[in-house]
This record gives C-alpha cells, sequence and structure tokens, in this order.
C-alpha cells in the first residue's frame, strides 16, 4: 500500500442522505416503486434533488407522517397499508414496491420489515415488497443504493452456474458496452445487479463471481459472500487505468490471459489516449480539492492524477471501507491526504487557504466557491452521467475540465471580472 | 399519512431558512441530520445565491441517538456563534430532531450568549414552508422589539406631520425563494418615493436585525406578502398601534388601489391621480385593436394566494380574458381565494396535490394556464400555453433582466409574459388550419412541439378518470371530422360539451350536425 494519509473529521456535514439514490434507482429499474415512509422534508429533498421533474407521475413518492401518525391516533402501519393499497390501485403496473425508511421513521421506530412482510402475503404474485434504510442517520448519498440492493439479495435465487456479475446502478449504454468487450474476451455469461427489470433479478451461488461498479456497496458485498459469491479484488472502471485493471482482474478470475485481455482492450485505450489528450492539457498541473459526497472521490482522484495529471491538495470522502478501496488506495500517488467524514467549515477554510484551481463538491457549495472565485464541479453529476469505461474516459474527464476551460473563456481579457 | 409524489411548500423549517438567508447578521443553528443541507441549493441553485445560507446543521447521527445530543447542540451553536459572530441567533429543529425533543432553543438560551435569541417552534408534522417563513419572521419581529412595547405610545400614521418630514413606511414580506420579491422592492420604492413616501426599512430581504428594530421609526408597514408578512404587521399594529396596508400592488388597479390606501393612511393628498392611469403601458396596450383577440380567452389560474388572486383580478380585469379555474396551495388563504372564485363564478380549488389541479385544468379546457413551475409541466403535456406567476418556481423563473409583478413596470412585465405564449398558441392554430395546404411543410411545428393533442387522441381516449357518460355514443366520420376543425386549444371543451348534449337528447351518433347543435345550445 502506497504512503497515503488517513484523516477522521466530525462535525457538520454538507451532504445528500441515502433517499437521493432513488433519483437514479428508480430510472435503473422502470417497474419498480421507491415508497419514502417520511416527513414533507424528505418529499421535498428528493424533488429538489431530481430537479425539475418533467414526468406525469414519478415512480417515487414519500408517505408523509403527520401530527396523528405521531400521536398515536392513527396506527401508522395501517395508515402505510392504507398508502400502499391505494397506490397499487392507481400504478397496476409496479411490481417491485421498495419501503424506504427515513430519518422521522427509523427515530419512531417504524418496523418496515412486518410491515414488508404482510404486504409481500396479501399481495402474493403481483407486487413484492421490499424494505430498506436511506435516512440521512445512517446513510450518505450513494449508500442508499447499497442498501437498496442488500434489500433485494434475500429475493435472488441461488445457482451454481458460472457467471460474472456487475454490481452497482449502470448506465444502460455503458453496461451494453461492458457486455461487448467481455464477451470479446469470451466472457458470456454477464449479468448486472441491479438489473433493467425489477423482476429479472440474476441468480447467484458460489460460482458467481461479482465486479463492483461501483465503490459505494460494502454491505452488498458482504451479503453477496454470505450467499457464496467470489468478490473478484479490482480498482474501480473509472478511466483507462481503472478500467483496464478491472478487466484485468475479471479476465484473472476466468482464466483468461493478460496477453489475450490486451489485444482486446488496445485498441480502445489507444482511442482513449487520444481522446485525453485535449482534456489532459487543461488539467495538467491544476490543483484539485475533493469535498466528501459520492464515495466515488477516491477513484476519481486516482484518475485525475495518474492519467489528467491533475495534483490532489485533499480527498474528502464520507466514508472509507479500506478493505474495498484497497486496489484504488494503491493506486494513489504517496502522500495523497484522504479525509473521511467531514466539517464542513474547517473544510472550506482549507479550501481557501489552498488555493485550489477546481473543488469537486456539492450543489449547496458550488455557487457559493464560484463568487469567492473557485471554479468547481457539481459531484451529483458523477451519479447521472455515463463515466464508467474506457470509451468514457474523455468524458469523464470532460466534465472537470469544462469549468476550468469556461473560467478561462470569462476571464480572457473581454470580459471585465470582479 | 399522506401520500405526495410531489408538493408544492417544503416543510417549515425552509420557511425559516427563507428568512434567515433573506437577512444580514443573522445565523441560524438547525437541529437536523445531514441530508437536510439539500435546503442549501434552493438558494444556490435555484436563486443563483452566491452566499451559503447561514445555517448550520448538527447533523447528528443515528449513534449520537443513544447519547448526548444535547451536547451535540450545544457544540454547534458555540462554533456557530464563534465563527459567524450574528446579531441575532436563531435556533430550530427539523422534522427529525422535534421527535428527539433536546429543545435547542433553550439549550441556546442557557449558554450566558449576550445576542437577543429567537427559539424557533415550528411543527414540522402539520405546517408548511410558508407558515414556517410566517412564523420565524414574527418571532424575530417580537423578540427584537418585545421590550420597545410598553415604553412606546402608539404611533400615529400621521405622526410624520409633528416631526415635520415626509411620511416614512416599512416594507415587509419580501424574501428569497419569493416570486420576483427582488425587483417588486425597487418597483413598490420607486412608486413611494415619486408620492413623497420614504422606505424606512426593507424587511425580512436586506434587512439586518439592527434594521428590525428601527420598524417602529415608520408610520405605517406596507404589507407586501401576507403569506409571509400579515401575522408581524398585526402584532406590530397591536403593540404599537402601526397600520397596514392590505392591498397588493399587482395590476394597474391594485396598484391604483394600493397607492390610495397608502396615502388615505397617511393623510396625505393624493394630487397626481389622473397621471396614475398612465404610468403603465398595459392599460393601452390591452386596449389597441391588436389585443382583441384577447377577449374572453379561457384562463386557469393556479399559484400562492397573493399572486392566484391578483392573477384572477387582472385576467378578468384588465385583459378582457375568462377565468374558468382558480385555486391554491395555500391553505392559510383559502378563504380569500374563494371569495374571489365566487365573485367570478367558478369553484376555488384547494389543494395540495398537483395530480388534482392536472385535473381540473384538464376539465376547464383552458386556453392559457397561469401556474406555478409544476402547472407549467402540465400544461407542456396538454398542450396549453403557460406562464409562471408564483411560486414554486425554477431557476428560469429568476430572470437575470429586471421584471418584477408588481406596480406599472409589474403590469407591464405581466402583459409580455402572458400574452406572448398566446400568441405562439395562435400560431400553433395557424399552423393548424393550414396543415392541408399543399404549401404546408410536413412536420411544421410551433414551439409547443409534439405535446399538443392529437383529435385522434382524443378520441380514442378512455381516460377512467374522466367520468364521461359516454357509453353507447359513436363519433360518425363527419362528427369527427368536425371535430378536428375546431381550434385544438378547445377541441377538448367542444369534445365533452358535444357528448353531453348528445346524453341529454339521447342521441347515439354524433355527426358534424350535433356538433352544431351542441354548440348553439351552449352559447
Amino acid at each position: 500500500m502506497s504512503k497515503v494519509e488517513f484523516n477522521k473529521e466530525a462535525g457538520p456535514r454538507e451532504v445528500f442522505c441515502g433517499l437521493t439514490s432513488i433519483v437514479w434507482l428508480h430510472r435503473r429499474m422502470p417497474d419498480a416503486f421507491f415508497l419514502v415512509v417520511g416527513s414533507r422534508t424528505c418529499a421535498h429533498l428528493i424533488q429538489s434533488a431530481a430537479g425539475v421533474m418533467i414526468f406525469a407521475e414519478p415512480r417515487f413518492g414519500t408517505a408523509i407522517l403527520e401530527e396523528k401518525d405521531l400521536a398515536g391516533l392513527a396506527d401508522a402501519h395501517e395508515e402505510l397499508d392504507r398508502v400502499v393499497n391505494d397506490l397499487i390501485a392507481r400504478r397496476p403496473e409496479i411490481k417491485t414496491l421498495f419501503l424506504v425508511g427515513s430519518c422521522p421513521s427509523e427515530v419512531i421506530k417504524l418496523d418496515l420489515a412486518t410491515v414488508a412482510e404482510k404486504l409481500n402475503n396479501r399481495f402474493l404474485g403481483q407486487v413484492r415488497f421490499v424494505n430498506y434504510s436511506g435516512s440521512g442517520i445512517e446513510t450518505t448519498f450513494t449508500q442508499g443504493e447499497d442498501g437498496a440492493l442488500k434489500a433485494l439479495i434475500p429475493l435472488m435465487e441461488s445457482s451454481n452456474e458460472e457467471k460474472l456479475l456487475l454490481v452497482g446502478t449502470l448506465a444502460n449504454n455503458v453496461e451494453d458496452r461492458f457486455k461487448k468487450i467481455f464477451g470479446n474476451l469470451g466472457i458470456s455469461n454477464v449479468e448486472s445487479f441491479p438489473p433493467r427489470q425489477s423482476t429479472e433479478l440474476p441468480k447467484i451461488g458460489k460460482n458467481t463471481k461479482v465486479l463492483l461498479t461501483q465503490p459505494y456497496l460494502s454491505e452488498t458485498v458482504r451479503d453477496l459472500k454470505h450467499r457464496g459469491c467470489e468478490i473478484i479484488s479490482a480498482p474501480f472502471p473509472l478511466g483507462i487505468e481503472g478500467s483496464t485493471e478491472w478487466f484485468l482482474a475479471a479476465a484473472k478470475a476466468f482464466k483468461i490471459s493478460e496477453l489475450k485481455v490486451h489485444e482486446i482492450i488496445s485498441p480502445l485505450i489507444n482511442r482513449a489516449k487520444l481522446a485525453l489528450e485535449s482534456h489532459k492539457e487543461i488539467l495538467k498541473g491544476k490543483r484539485l480539492f475533493l469535498l466528501p459526497e459520492s464515495q466515488l472521490e477516491i477513484s476519481l482522484a486516482r484518475f485525475l492524477h495518474n492519467e489528467c495529471e491533475m495534483d490532489l491538495i485533499e480527498v474528502g470522502t464520507p466514508y472509507l471501507n479500506k478493505e474495498l478501496m484497497k486496489e484504488e488506495i494503491n493506486l494513489l500517488p504517496d502522500n495523497t491526504k484522504i479525509v473521511e467524514g467531514q466539517h464542513v467549515e474547517k473544510q472550506l477554510d482549507r479550501v481557501r487557504e489552498s488555493n485550489p484551481d477546481l473543488v469537486v463538491c456539492g450543489m449547496g457549495l458550488a455557487n457559493p466557491l464560484e463568487a469567492e472565485g473557485i471554479s468547481t464541479k457539481w459531484s451529483i453529476e458523477m451519479v447521472f452521467s455515463p463515466i464508467h469505461g474506457i470509451d468514457q474516459a474523455a468524458d469523464l474527464a470532460g466534465l472537470f475540465s469544462k469549468p476550468l476551460k469556461r473560467n478561462q473563456i470569462l476571464t480572457s481579457k473581454t470580459l471585465v471580472t470582479h | 399519512m399522506e401520500l405526495t409524489l410531489w408538493t408544492y411548500e417544503g416543510p417549515p423549517h425552509v420557511g425559516a431558512m427563507r428568512i434567515a438567508s433573506s437577512m444580514k447578521d443573522i445565523h441560524y443553528v438547525l437541529h437536523a441530520p445531514q441530508g437536510d443541507t439539500y435546503a442549501d441549493l434552493l438558494f444556490t441553485m435555484i436563486e443563483r445565491r452566491g452566499q451559503r445560507p447561514p445555517v448550520t446543521y448538527t447533523t447528528f447521527q443515528a449513534r449520537d441517538l443513544g447519547g448526548d445530543t444535547a451536547e451535540l447542540v450545544k457544540k454547534n451553536i458555540k462554533e456557530a456563534v464563534e465563527r459567524f459572530k450574528p446579531k441575532t441567533l436563531l435556533v430550530g429543529e427539523s422534522c427529525t430532531a422535534e421527535l428527539i425533543q433536546d429543545q435547542p432553543g433553550a439549550l441556546a438560551k442557557g449558554m450566558g450568549f449576550d445576542m437577543p435569541i429567537v427559539n424557533l417552534e415550528l411543527p414540522a408534522y402539520s405546517k408548511k414552508e410558508n407558515w414556517g417563513a410566517s412564523e420565524t419572521f414574527y418571532q424575530l419581529t417580537r423578540t427584537l422589539l418585545k421590550e420597545k412595547v410598553s415604553s412606546s405610545e402608539k404611533i400615529s400614521p400621521l405622526r410624520w406631520k409633528e416631526l415635520g418630514r415626509r411620511p416614512k413606511v416599512n416594507i415587509l414580506g419580501p424574501s428569497l425563494l419569493g416570486f420576483r420579491c427582488r425587483d417588486d422592492v425597487i418597483e413598490i420604492q420607486r412608486i413611494l418615493s415619486e408620492q413623497g413616501i420614504d422606505t424606512n426599512v426593507v424587511a425580512p430581504l436586506g434587512a439586518s436585525p439592527d434594521d428590525i428594530e428601527r420598524l417602529i421609526d415608520a408610520e405605517i408597514n406596507i404589507c407586501l406578502y401576507q403569506e409571509i408578512a400579515e401575522a408581524s404587521c398585526e402584532w406590530l399594529k397591536r403593540n404599537f398601534g402601526m397600520e397596514y396596508t392590505n392591498t397588493i400592488p399587482i395590476g394597474i388597479k391594485n396598484t391604483i388601489e394600493f397607492i390610495n390606501e397608502v396615502h388615505n393612511k397617511l393623510d396625505l393628498p393624493l394630487t397626481n391621480k389622473e397621471e396614475l392611469e398612465h404610468k403603465s403601458k398595459l392599460p393601452w396596450y390591452s386596449k389597441s385593436v391588436d389585443s382583441n383577440y384577447l377577449t374572453g380567452k379561457r384562463v386557469f389560474i393556479f399559484g400562492d394566494g397573493t399572486h392566484a388572486i391578483a392573477a384572477a383580478k387582472i385576467a378578468k380585469d384588465e385583459l378582457g380574458f375568462e377565468v374558468v379555474g382558480l385555486g391554491t396551495y395555500s391553505r392559510e388563504m383559502a378563504r380569500q381565494v374563494r371569495a374571489t372564485a365566487k365573485e367570478l363564478n367558478v369553484e376555488a380549488l384547494i389543494t395540495n396535490n398537483y395530480l388534482e389541479v392536472e385535473d381540473a385544468m384538464k376539465k376547464a379546457a383552458p386556453e392559457l394556464v397561469l401556474g406555478t413551475q409544476m402547472e407549467r409541466h402540465s400544461a407542456k403535456r396538454l398542450g396549453i400555453p403557460c406562464s409562471v406567476i408564483s411560486t414554486p418556481m425554477h431557476v428560469q423563473d429568476v430572470p437575470a433582466r429586471y421584471s418584477p409583478q408588481m406596480g406599472w413596470e409589474g403590469a407591464n412585465v405581466i402583459f409580455d409574459d402572458w400574452v406572448h405564449p398566446l400568441m405562439m398558441g395562435l400560431e400553433e392554430h395557424l399552423i393548424d388550419m393550414f396543415k392541408h395546404d399543399f404549401e404546408f411543410v410536413d412536420g411544421h411545428q410551433s414551439h409547443l412541439g409534439h405535446t399538443a393533442t392529437e383529435t385522434k387522441d382524443l378520441i380514442n381516449s378512455d381516460d377512467k378518470k374522466d367520468n364521461n357518460p359516454k357509453e353507447g355514443i359513436i363519433w360518425t366520420e363527419s362528427g369527427r371530422a368536425e371535430l378536428t376543425k375546431v381550434p385544438f386549444f378547445v377541441r377538448g371543451k367542444v369534445k365533452t360539451n358535444t357528448e353531453k348534449f348528445a346524453i341529454l337528447r339521447g342521441i347515439l351518433e354524433i355527426s358534424d350536425e350535433t356538433l352544431y347543435d351542441a354548440k348553439a345550445y351552449f352559447n
């Protein structure tokens, strides 16, 4: 392991809670509905994070707790029952209903597992119910996906068939690319989790080899191991280097030679390197500060340093699973400063002191930092854009070069700055 | 428990944040878990604010719950006070913290600070954003002025005469994330100043706690947005005798009435009465012959109470539209909206459910929708032109240019913003009319794109939520053909009416003649 500096920090934070992950999960599984059991704050959070909703009826909603639910005047379980009945009557096409716990439902100890079990019995063969917590007292942003996937594992049937299982939500086009490349490598039995339809869950067992596409799935990994799956240790498929190592690790698990892998992906690498050039020109030597939010920060730091030659000031992450991130940390330059957790005020002090060229941060902080003359990139874009794989390396770099390029255009002498 | 897919208003602590973020030298310590920090982006993204809201979130986690969350609150209060040195501290809790009952306000008061501390108790499970904003502004005003209550005499609106200076007023209610507040304030100040009236304090937008303490230097209060300021105005009236205005100066009539009301209260002679009629271009633009086609345009209105009521009056009296629907999500203003609806002979829709609003919109078959950002989406789906008149809003509803809703310029802005989408609607109509001409290029579209409803969809649609009694009724070839000739924006209404007529008369087959019979019947 390289000599990386680990720090922990606690204090006021500026991050989303796990409910936010519903925004991409519901798009991945169009036959599922996510019902948050929470407050008006939860409803407002999801609609604000999702931006303007342009669809008639979204496949997520909130059962808002009211005074009478809390005062015990109404039985919260019965109330939830009623809401679910109404919902299913209105949306008969729903195949899986996620009951998502929130901060208030966790604090009043609403037993969503029991509710889900009862509903499963009643709607047997029509709708499946699973529950998990996306509460901000337990989860940060992407950890919501970890909870949702973990909740689906008990529904996955067992099979000893040999297969490669890609775990973590991917953009559909990226998933198709990956499957094609694995096919070329000779791995043809490739499935994804979460699947595109909530009812088409992959079967798993001792011959399932799990390759993670996202770094924030600690709990899911643990449960997949319990089901006998083999976890392939690899960095994450962000950038050319990460993706190459990721393909190599998969190939090794399937006893496919390194030579074969290089033969297949070399043309892709050459093409990607060419595409990366113009972005590297802008990013090279620029100093980067990553604030914690998505848990993608360490992989992004590795890519932006190793392939785009940026200098790393600080790499924040809301949560660090050293075991899962082992391969990534090994690829980081010596003396990289990793900070787990957050004290947002102290961290912003460090941002200002270190005078970075680019800060990766949440939407609440981006404009205020821009107003101070610091270029920013919103971290939420990483979870909505197709950024995985060799072919996407230049697009990924583009997310970071664009604000710098824009800054160059706007601060040129044709415009007055203030 | 209430199923909500989308909500017009956030929770009450977001209302408190609107007050805190609007002001200077204030800090708000909010006992809340990390996810609640999402609310910052409402200010930094929608309003494009270059400053973070002055809010510290205590960020308690599940593991803190077994221990001492009260200590965590105190630690955060101490750090926030040291770092931000506010002149007044707001302390409160969000929905989850309300359940664990740490009473952060009481804790703060026990910490020995010199500055005034406002303890905000905003019931998250029964109240909403605007109520929270109103309550926060009220508690803040009360906290900062309560010591002066006994010592001061009642303030006469005529005091300016004794003091030998121009009359002074406060403008209360404008806040961040309110609709066009930034520009309304400028417009109203300009109008008052032309009338020889000075603005003492604008609050909460841009005010500091010192300014709140100066409120009583003015003679009267202008209550610009009842949702936010009425409770404070009422308290100032009760305790200091300060009168406040009730007229919201949106539209020409209301702006003139507002100026009259201010003059009457201050006993200031209104010397330029005739001039006022010509301050805005709206009356002439509305009268000019080009606007003839606006007559009787069917308009559907939904928004906050203040803007919905104002829009209804302008639509009817100043633009000659027909109001076919009026509603609000502001339950606090339901009574007033109902009264306005009654005057217009429509039933008021009071709801927080946007799907109900969309259904009502569909049934009313309007030619123009005036609503919030959600009605813009609904109208787009239905292929109806729309203009946004109220929060909740999108980043594009915070324009760079000066675009108030109030006063003379506000009336100009309203004319343009409401009539331009209709012009384009007319373009859509023309395209529809000429689409059978040989010159017509296939695929030509107006800005409404593919969204406008096709006749065949209308006829074939079997909307189960639509309780239209159409069983057994058949549209004949000639009936269908005639229906396609009806302008798209009233086609739905014509279809419904014709079917209603057919049932009434026991007609089973609708021909072109039935259509005309129905038309005559409903006229």
